[in-house]
């Protein structure tokens, strides 16, 4: 019941690789990680959710903010590697609505 | 007809790093009951999200005797979770209100961050009831999918496994 984080920076891109479960209990760390991202200017910061097992209300409450951030930056967000399971919580809730979503490659065969 | 039903009960402190114990007893318990992948992961999120709500909002800091009680009720056709807390009276229908899906053309510095829990809980359970008294009870139902004709009188499902 663990998340590792992988960041990547590059000038333009960034890339925060989640490997484990985003809950109440890791929802910090991430936003520790990501929300300093989100508010660099000019950025594209990708999350990538391949590797996440488990996602629940926290996790998207986290990515909402880094959204509200990245619209106050002028920066942009991108959730990447999103499972069947996980995209339909975005769709649930509306967040992929509001959100640049894209579905695991893996999944598009 | 005779009911059979089994309990299953946890008294756990209410920190974040016991909701994700809880996650898993309850998904070994719906396993154990035969829900489908989907189902399990349904169960492991509302489950969550209740004990969450007790972990961000039931206690002040460092409050002697924070917990949250979850009882697994264990039926022939159902799941019956509770999760409880004791974190004193509560205003339920204030509770109740302020959640809901995100609205496709709602700026985006007006989104909430918070208030999608309870949404999730009622979107992906059966059923749902919300007490409160001297903290807020949360009951939510999950029925098990026979899938329909799946079952012979053997007992073997005789739908075509899954890929």
């Amino acid at each position: 019941m663990n998340l590792k984080i992988d960041l990547q920076e590059g000038k333009k891109e960034s890339v925060l690789y989640l490997d484990g479960e985003v809950d109440v209990y890791t929802a910090p760390n991430l936003k520790e990680s990501l929300y300093p991202l989100a508010e660099e200017s000019g950025k594209k910061v990708i999350v990538d959710l391949k590797n996440v097992n488990y996602i629940d209300s926290t996790g998207l409450g986290i990515f909402i903010g880094a959204l509200k951030a990245t619209d106050k930056s002028n920066s942009k967000l991108v959730i990447r590697g999103v499972d069947a399971r996980v995209k339909r919580l975005f769709e649930i809730t509306g967040l992929n609505e509001v959100m640049d979503i894209v579905s695991d490659q893996r999944e598009e065969v | 007809m005779v009911q059979t039903s089994d309990f299953i009960e946890m008294k756990m402190p209410a920190k974040p790093e016991y909701v994700g114990v809880v996650r898993l007893t309850v998904s070994g318990v719906a396993n154990r009951l035969g829900y489908t992948y989907d189902d399990i992961e349904d169960i492991k999120i509302a489950v969550a999200e209740a004990c969450t709500n007790v972990v961000n909002h039931a206690y002040e800091d460092g409050e002697k005797d924070a917990f949250m009680r979850v009882t697994c009720g264990v039926y022939d056709n159902r799941l019956e979770l509770m999760v409880a807390d004791k974190g004193g009276d509560t205003d339920v229908d204030a509770f109740k209100n302020g959640k809901g899906p995100i609205k496709k053309d709602q700026p985006i510095e007006e989104l909430k961050e918070g208030g999608l829990g309870l949404f999730l809980i009622e979107t992906l359970m059966d059923k749902v009831e919300i007490s409160g008294d001297s903290g807020v009870v949360i009951v939510m139902t999950k029925f098990l999918q026979r899938d329909g004709v799946g079952h012979n009188d053997s007992g073997i499902s005789t739908e075509a496994p899954k890929q």
